[in-house]
């Protein structure tokens, strides 16, 4: 059952994505391009999905539990470090390369384009390379990953 | 070019959204995309891994769904940074959401709405770097 609630969620995830034009780049650029044409729509769709998550989040966090698990399982970390700051750095200046970040990367894999099954397997390889050097070369304390 | 969306660009954020609570809801997890990418690698259990596998799975068929509804206009889809760019790109991308914990949907969205304040700072730095990137190479470079 929590296999066809998580596939429903990706499935609802990626239409999200495709019908903001999320998966467009291009798009993307144009919002970070505050120089340039400027595309606002990025701000609607965070907008969108922030008032319905903090919202529906909300309601859900009366339940005890969630429907087909035994706890919610929240991030438990707290403390602003260099990993944060450094790690979203380096992630936005990836995002400003390309105008892809990993929702839409593995979403327009759909499209077959060589630059989305480059880009994502060079995603997957900073993630094992990030993971080994994190856990293995430079272990900190045992962080889960949240996002 | 892209042109200003504003509600189609609404009607996918609150998808977005619903696609959240409904994960928070059902299996009790947060909707970050990062996350789920580098725990569906490292997972050792077998349910760990799968439930990140079907949503993985789940978002390129959305995207099929929603081209199969006629809903969407692909003529606009377009890849700006070379090949080159856009090797180094995935993997700053896939390299800074692992360190930074999360990307646009578990920082932006999830975190936000949780109001975190880790997820305020993350949004917050990779925006400002994000938009400096663009800087650079469409008005300086």
């Amino acid at each position: 059952m929590s296999l066809i609630f998580s596939l429903l969620a990706g499935i609802i995830f990626g239409a999200g994505l495709t019908v903001s034009d999320m998966v467009n780049p291009a798009r993307v650029l144009n919002f970070l391009d505050l120089a340039g044409h400027w595309d606002p729509t990025l701000i609607f769709v965070i907008a969108g999905g922030l008032a319905v998550t903090a919202l529906g989040y909300r309601l859900v966090f009366r339940r005890e539990a969630p429907i087909a698990s035994e706890k919610f399982q929240l991030p438990a970390q707290r403390q602003i470090d260099s990993r944060l700051i450094g790690g979203s750095a380096l992630f936005g200046v990836g995002w400003g390369l390309a105008g892809i970040c990993p929702g839409p990367a593995l979403t327009d894999l759909v499209t077959l384009q060589p630059k989305v099954l480059v880009f994502v397997a060079a995603m997957l390889i900073g993630m094992i390379v990030t993971v080994v050097w994190r856990d293995k070369i430079r272990p900190m304390n045992a962080v889960r990953q949240s996002g | 070019m892209t042109s200003f969306a504003p509600i189609p660009g609404l009607i996918g954020g609150i998808l977005i959204g619903l696609s959240a609570v409904i994960l928070m809801l059902t299996i009790g997890r947060t909707a970050g995309i990062s996350g789920i990418v580098v725990n569906a690698m490292t997972a050792t259990g077998a349910m760990d891994r799968s439930w990140r596998l079907a949503f993985i799975v789940g978002l390129p068929l959305g995207a099929l769904l929603v081209a199969a509804l006629g809903w969407k206009d692909w003529s606009s889809l377009a890849f700006p940074a070379t090949m080159p760019m856009t090797v180094i790109a995935g993997f700053l991308v896939g390299a800074g959401t692992t360190l930074g914990s999360g990307c646009t949907s578990g920082h932006g969205i999830c975190g936000l709405a949780r109001f975190s304040v880790r997820s305020v700072v993350a949004t917050a730095t990779f925006m400002a770097c994000g938009i400096a990137t663009v800087f650079i190479i469409r008005h300086i470079i």
